[in-house]
């Protein structure tokens, strides 16, 4: 299948400070695409780099079906506009609102008010917790339901590229099991295509696609994640036995 | 005892007028996290304009409506052409900043409209009230307004995307972009509504104080204390608190201090809520982490 997003020589910036090195990797459209590395390897600024949150050089492309566009010196409503959300590190949801009006904001883009109805109608069914919830602050819910949250309102863009910055941090580990189980028929059934970012790269090997490691700011390794996951190196550095 | 009622009820009237300006303060507070010192200077200039107006000819609504149109617009330029530069600049820059607009404005209105002072008619009935010896029509006029404008703005911010963006904006901006909010107009349009109220807050002050460039010096600093005292990040309480400082001040000047240390009591309870209550009385308690 042709790919969705295609990055190029992409390189990272935080003020004089290189943090992505040239590095290149590709989404594969409908398919799971997991980045594993140690702290500091430049995971989550990869995410920032494509929703163009730093400053980055180099080129990345997307093609959403209406033909190739390049995304880098993009403003960053511009590319939501395009299709991509992206459930960042922390969850970023707004702790203030309700949990239906965080709901609505991932919606802010879209004009079809009939169809956005229906799709938090959607989110609820997803996430039973959170319909009990509607009306409460999201700041109260616990840290999975606020993961939740956070997948929900980026689902709510409809998007074709869903960014997730390590969803499982922080939660207990059924909650992650159940989490990630969601995020698998997301890709399943709704064909929604994933850039995961995780430390926990056994987790992630099992439901990704393809995979890329960084290392450093740079692509030390990549491939089919059955085959990275049995790379002797990748095995005694990120799994552990 | 009458005599009390007639320091209530006309505190009451000048509170009103404070709530206005603290609704404004807050506005813009709620957007940006800074109080814009030229919140007065910009209403006294967008009154003068309702002044020409009139003065052109223009029926008092047509030139009230199209003034709280113009101070939109002015408001929102102020925020795209001079703030927007330095929306990322350290808070003193601001500071700085926001002291210049409000030197601009003051001698924009002097050499515009000379420093002369003017009579500003209001639109309401000359008489008291319905035969009340407490409240003058303007005053029941002016409170009116201000409760028409508190329903508008507390229904554009509940019931609109608009609303509600401007809400996650000022809450989360980094968050607020990711789901494709432009933050840096949502700034702009909290400029544009605070103009708007300020220009809403003059037009409604002017036929009590007259029309001078410096009209809402003194004014600007009842409407702070007041949307201090209610908590600055909360627009009902801002209305209340300018309602309590404007009938404190009251009873206070005609009591207990004598009224030529009335700004006194501004200063006093911007001084004393800041050290026992920095919150105000409804506002939210903010921890921030370092």
């Amino acid at each position: 299948m042709a790919n969705l997003f295609e990055a190029k020589k992409l390189s990272a910036f935080y003020g004089a400070t290189q943090v992505l090195f040239d590095i290149d990797f590709d989404i594969e459209a409908g398919k799971i695409t997991t980045i594993l590395g140690a702290n500091g390897a430049g995971k989550t600024t990869t995410l920032r780099a494509l929703c163009q949150i730093v400053r980055t050089t180099g080129s990345m492309t997307l093609n959403a079906g209406a033909g190739e566009v390049q995304l880098v010196g993009m403003s960053t409503d511009a590319i939501v506009r395009m299709g991509v959300a992206h459930v960042p590190d922390g969850r970023g949801t707004f702790t203030a609102l309700s949990v239906e009006d965080n709901l609505k904001l991932g919606a802010y883009v879209r004009t079809d008010k009939a169809e956005v109805a229906r799709d938090i109608d959607k989110a609820y069914a997803r996430f039973p917790q959170l319909a009990e919830r509607r009306n409460q602050q999201a700041g109260t819910l616990s840290g999975g339901e606020q993961q939740m949250l956070a997948i929900s309102r980026a689902l709510m863009l409809r998007p074709k590229l869903l960014l997730l910055d390590e969803p499982s941090f922080g939660l207990a580990p059924m909650i992650v099991a159940e989490i990630f189980r969601i995020m698998r028929s997301i890709n399943a059934e709704d064909g929604v295509s994933m850039l995961l970012v995780e430390q926990n790269a056994s987790l992630a090997l099992n439901l990704a696609h393809h995979a890329y490691l960084l290392e450093t700011g740079t692509v030390a390794l990549s491939g089919p994640a059955e085959q990275i996951k049995n790379d002797e190196s990748v095995r005694r550095a990120y799994l552990g036995y | 005892m009458e005599a009390l009622l007639y320091q209530v009820s006309s505190g009451l009237a000048n509170g009103i007028i404070y709530g206005s300006v603290a609704l404004a303060l807050v506005m813009i507070y709620q957007a940006t996290h800074h109080i814009n010192f030229a919140q007065g200077e910009m209403a006294t200039f967008s009154t003068f304009i309702a002044w020409a107006l009139i003065q052109a000819g223009w029926s008092y609504w047509a030139a009230f409506f199209f003034t709280v149109a113009v101070s939109f617009a002015g408001g929102l330029l102020v925020q795209r052409i001079v703030l927007r530069p330095i929306e990322k600049a350290p808070v003193l820059t601001n500071v700085i900043v926001f002291i210049g607009l409000l030197l601009i404005f003051n001698a924009l209105s002097g050499m515009l409209f000379d420093h002369t002072i003017k009579a500003f008619d209001s639109p309401f009935a000359k008489d008291a009230w319905f035969d009340t010896k407490y409240f003058s029509s303007h005053q029941v006029g002016s409170a009116g307004v201000l409760l028409v404008v508190l329903f508008a703005l507390f229904a554009f911010f509940k019931y609109t995307s608009v609303g509600l963006a401007m809400r996650a904006a000022a809450q989360n901006p980094d968050s607020a972009k990711l789901v494709g909010i432009r933050v840096s107009w949502m700034l702009g349009l909290g400029w544009g509504l605070a103009a708007a109220i300020g220009a809403v807050a003059g037009m409604m002050v002017a036929p009590i104080v007259f029309l001078d460039p410096n009209m809402m010096a003194g004014i600007l600093l009842y409407g702070f204390a007041g949307a201090l005292l209610g908590g600055i990040d909360n627009p009902l309480g801002a209305v209340f608190g300018g309602l309590v400082v404007g009938v404190l001040e009251n009873l206070l000047g005609a009591y207990v201090i004598g009224t030529e240390l009335k700004l006194t009591v501004a200063l006093v309870l911007i001084v004393g809520t800041l050290t026992l209550r920095p919150d105000g009385l409804f506002g939210k308690k903010v921890v921030t982490r370092v």
